[in-house]
């Protein structure tokens, strides 16, 4: 089988797993036990990993000037300039993409069947999932415009049902709202990059359109710089980068299990694979390039910065996926693809790891997500405990955790292209300090001090069970029913799956970054040449100098931070305290994040508001309905009043008007005459 | 005399009936009227069957004395019947007949 | 002569008209009315028309107007004051609605001599020019050996060329005489008195007014 047909096998099983749960819904869902709705979305996804596995192999089989690969099912339109097909593209970059998104999605499938036991709306959850990893699978693959903006839509729709998925909570459905929202301006700005685009090289084709490109733009070009910097606001949104992040810790309420598939290994990343795919585009608008640096950079940064200071185990970790994209995007838009994509992969599975230990300690939180009523885990919790202190590592970037080469290499390429570019890679670093301080915050406050109550209960054998069940983000009751989540809670020490899906991951957390030891083997690199074969940045070649400060101040760095860590929140609590004090005015900054969202609510939220209040009250009211449509009405009312007039009864009334007709036309024919 | 005279007199007898029928409100009135404006007719017809000649105009004038006769019949009987259901006998307030 | 004849004739013609529709007895309209027949009558005689006159005189003056003669003596005596009258009420003294009363006996008045004008215009415009001239003679064309006008001749007309037309009006004589009966029957025949009080379940679910036209209208009588 060719890669292309592997590339549709992909696509098919979610699909057909999404359907089969979908229509199978009634009996799926008959009895709350029934898991068979988690194994069919499992398998599915499996199914379409060993495609991807298929795609990769049948791939290599080409000679690498010769592996960009498309294939096209059916024609939309080919008329008046447009061609629209249903086609996708085969090469390098997406069968990556795919099998990171088929891989973790299996073992977040995995882990889910556990997780989501006994939640009334199991099987729901699943058609979900499906459907967003076939939305993210086919924005991947796509091979055109067309379909990519499909994906992009699709994703974020699967991204809105997710996310509000107890959808009887309003924390819930709000988040969900906002998501999309901001998901839609991201789309937005997508169409509108594409048409820019689309106007000077008059196709949708992707390997057209990169062909055409360097021959219909000049470098710097304003259409060029326009169409790229819409591009990134999609991208922006859709990563969570400054200023389109505000729905990323709100999304924190759909299940941890989405989560750690949707927010840290897949949909947030699509950003990323945005501005790599266009990075033929990106290289002729250097302006948009530096716009990309600047905004990955300061996200990095003012996400690092937040993580600090929140106490929601999944919100840190949120924070910190920000901040971990902000480093991708800075790579890809600087032209260390290979290293931002390789980063990519990286986070994908050290992020989703950290993302199921929390859900595990919030399993056995019963629901309960804040750090403040964490700790002394330790013992009670020893194999997610091991799995958060690999994932923070590997976050932190400590050798040889797979975070460690994948982030020096992106600051590497920085520190490469000199000028102003010197300030991203300090930056970076600081983002690195900051990054390891905020992770063993949280896994030095989770796990270490005096147990509590739940951790003593659990060292005693007992899950801790929240008699009421309540909204941990704002304290409402609620209860177990359809719509919520479900009464079961359990931790990774006692489900198979959540352990087999958490271990697979950290063996990949631990040992991924043996794919791109700098200059040792270059595996992605090399692997990723042929997509990028018409890329100028490429391959930036790292002096050897640079290369080792780099690798040991980010060993510094991160060991720098985790001691930081330790000495306050392990040592030391009311350090914590006292610097909170004395940074009184930065410490709220940082707890409110900076105030984006009000800066967002001040400047959007209200004059839309407004706008559409005015749009309601006046327009619609006194122009629409009682103008054009009760002047309408009034009109044929006053009408009809009138003619009814003449159905009275008034036996004289007709014969008088019997006899007006007669006359009339009488006297109609004696003019004639 | 010329026909002539015989239709202004019949011209005048039909308007007659027209304003009977329009003005008054006792339906045994309006009924008197509508036969006034067939004898009316009547009178044309027969003097149109004089002008020419032939006997169409007075045959159609049998047949229309015969059709007023059924007319009346019925007419009366309604009146009869509402008389009997003590109802108003008045054109302008028999008026259920609307929409 | 015949002239001196046609002017008594249609004098009386015109007068039983005007009084028809002016007398506030319909009793003395019915009277009128025979006036009015006979005075026709003599004007068919004048125009050679001998059998329709005296079917005219038999049937018309003597049957149907025997037949009004009795219904208005069964109906009573409708009669108004001349005020009321002119305010337009109606023959029980009620109403005088001043708008369809008033408006109705001015607009009729108007309509009809709207009406008179226009057949006067058309009658007399084309025949202005015969005004002085004697018409048609007094042979006018035979059926047969019948003379033009006879009973014999009306006969022969009826069962040779307007047979069909003949048979119908009986036919519709039939269907009047019945018809008739029906609608004058006394109470206890087809039971319509009791009819009316029957209501059905559906009724009672319904809402009043239901159906009708008055409420496609909107809402009950208004």
């Amino acid at each position: 089988m060719t890669a292309t047909t592997y590339g549709w096998l992909v696509l098919l099983f979610p699909l057909l797993g999404m359907l089969i749960i979908a229509f199978g819904f009634r009996s799926l869902s008959a009895r709350p036990s029934n898991l068979a709705a988690g194994w069919i979305g499992t398998a599915a996804i499996f199914l379409a990993f060993l495609a991807a596995l298929g795609a990769l192999i049948s791939l290599q089989d080409h000679a690498p000037a010769h592996r960009q690969l498309t294939s096209s099912l059916w024609d939309y339109a080919k008329t008046m300039g447009i061609d629209a097909q249903l086609q996708i593209l085969v090469d390098p970059l997406s069968v990556f993409m795919i099998l990171i998104v088929t891989g973790v999605s299996t073992l977040i499938h995995l882990y889910s069947i556990s997780y989501m036991e006994e939640d009334r709306g199991f099987a729901r959850y699943f058609s979900y999932l499906n459907f967003f990893v076939f939305s993210m699978l086919l924005l991947v693959l796509a091979g055109n415009f067309l379909l990519l903006i499909v994906g992009w839509a699709f994703v974020g729709a699967a991204s809105y049902l997710l996310i509000s998925f107890w959808y009887r909570r309003t924390t819930a459905t709000r988040a969900g709202i906002k998501a999309f929202v901001i998901n839609v301006v991201g789309d937005a700005g997508l169409v509108l990059g594409t048409y820019f685009i689309f106007k000077h090289t008059g196709t949708l084709d992707f390997l057209k359109t990169f062909h055409a490109a360097p021959h219909v733009f000049h470098k710097g070009e304003a259409d060029i710089v326009a169409g790229c910097v819409l591009l990134l606001v999609g991208a922006f949104a859709k990563s969570a980068q400054i200023p389109l992040h505000t729905w990323l810790p709100d999304a924190m309420e759909g299940p941890t299990p989405v989560s750690a598939l949707i927010h840290a290994a897949t949909m947030v990343t699509a950003g990323v694979y945005l501005i790599a795919r266009m990075h033929v585009l990106f290289e002729l608008a250097p302006a948009a390039q530096d716009v990309g640096a600047a905004i990955g950079a300061a996200t990095l940064l003012i996400a690092g910065t937040i993580a600090l200071t929140q106490t929601d185990i999944k919100r840190v970790i949120a924070y910190s996926t920000m901040s971990q994209i902000g480093y991708m995007i800075m790579g890809v838009s600087v032209g260390a693809y290979a290293a931002g994509l390789f980063h990519l992969m990286t986070h994908a599975f050290f992020k989703a790891l950290l993302f199921m230990a929390a859900g595990s300690i919030i399993g056995a939180m019963a629901g309960e997500q804040s750090l403040d009523r964490m700790g002394g885990f330790r013992k009670a919790l020893p194999f997610t405990f091991a799995c958060f202190v690999i994932g923070g590592l590997a976050l932190s970037g400590i050798p040889p955790f797979s975070g460690f080469f994948s982030k020096d290499e992106i600051l590497l390429v920085t520190a490469e292209l000199g000028g102003w570019h010197w300030a991203l890679y300090v930056i970076g670093y600081i983002g690195a300090f900051l990054t390891a301080i905020y992770t063993f915050r949280m896994i030095f406050r989770a796990f270490y001090g005096q147990p509590v109550a739940e951790a003593r209960e659990l060292e005693g054998g007992h899950l801790h069970h929240a008699e009421v069940p309540t909204n941990p983000a704002n304290g409402e009751v609620e209860d177990t029913g359809v719509g919520f989540p479900g009464p079961h809670h359990t931790i990774a020490e006692r489900a198979l799956p959540m352990k087999v899906a958490m271990s697979v991951l950290a063996l990949g957390s631990i040992g991924a970054g043996l794919l791109q030891i700098p200059k040792v083997d270059f595996v992605i690199d090399d692997f990723l040449a042929p997509t990028f074969a018409d890329s100028s940045l490429y391959d930036t070649h790292t002096k050897s100098g640079l290369l080792a400060f780099g690798l040991i101040l980010g060993t510094i760095v991160g060991l720098a931070g985790i001691g930081v860590a330790y000495r306050i929140w392990v040592k030391q609590p009311s350090l914590a305290v006292v610097a909170r004090e004395r940074f009184r005015v930065i410490y709220t900054l940082f707890v409110n994040k900076w105030y984006f969202d009000e800066l967002i609510g001040l400047v959007v939220v209200r004059p839309a508001a407004a706008m559409g209040r005015f749009a309601m009250g006046t327009f619609e009211q006194v122009f629409v309905q009682d103008t054009l449509i009760g002047g309408t009405t009034g009109i044929v009312r006053a009408g009809s009043a009138a003619v009814r007039a003449v159905q009275s009864g008034f036996l004289r009334y007709y014969a008088a008007l019997l006899v007006l007709g007669v006359a009339g036309v009488g006297f109609y024919f004696l003019l004639q005459t | 005399m010329s026909i002539a005279w015989y239709l202004a007199v019949s011209a005048i007898v039909f308007s007659l009936g027209v304003v009977g029928v329009i003005t008054r409100r006792n339906p045994l009135v309006v009924l008197l009227s509508l036969e006034l404006m067939l004898n009316g007719a009547n009178l044309a017809l027969v003097a149109f069957s004089r002008m020419w000649g032939n006997g169409d105009g007075q045959i159609l004038a049998l047949i229309v004395m015969t059709v007023a006769a059924c007319e009346v019949c019925i007419g009366l009987g309604m009146i009869v019947a509402i008389h009997r259901r003590r109802l108003p006998i008045d054109v302008d307030e028999l008026r259920e007949l609307q929409g | 002569m015949s002239a001196l004849l046609f002017f008594i004739a249609g004098f009386g013609a015109i007068a039983g008209a005007v009084g028809v529709v002016v007398l506030r007895d319909p009793f003395f309209s019915v009277l009128a009315l025979v006036g009015h027949l006979i005075s026709l009558a003599i004007l068919f005689l004048l125009l050679r028309a001998e059998f329709v006159a005296a079917v005219q005189v038999v049937v018309y003056a003597g049957a149907v107007m025997v037949l009004y003669v009795f219904v208005v003596a069964y109906v009573g005596d409708q009669s108004e004051s001349l005020q009321a009258r002119l305010r337009g009420a109606g023959p029980n003294g009620l109403g005088g609605h001043g708008s369809i009363g008033s408006d109705l006996r001015l607009g009729g008045a108007i309509l009809g001599g709207a009406l008179l004008v226009e057949l006067l215009i058309a009658l007399l415009g084309t025949g202005l020019g015969a005004i002085s001239s004697k018409g048609a003679g007094y042979n006018p064309g035979r059926v047969g050996t019948e003379s033009f006008g006879t009973a014999a001749y009306i006969g022969n007309l009826l069962l040779t060329r307007f047979l069909l037309a003949f048979e119908a009006a009986s036919f519709l004589l039939l269907i009047a005489a019945v018809g008739a009966v029906v609608l004058a029957r006394r109470r206890g025949g087809l039971g319509e008195e009791d009819e009316r009080d029957v209501l059905t379940p559906l009724d009672l679910l319904r809402p009043q007014g239901t159906g009708t036209m008055a409420e496609g209208v909107g809402g009950p009588r208004r």
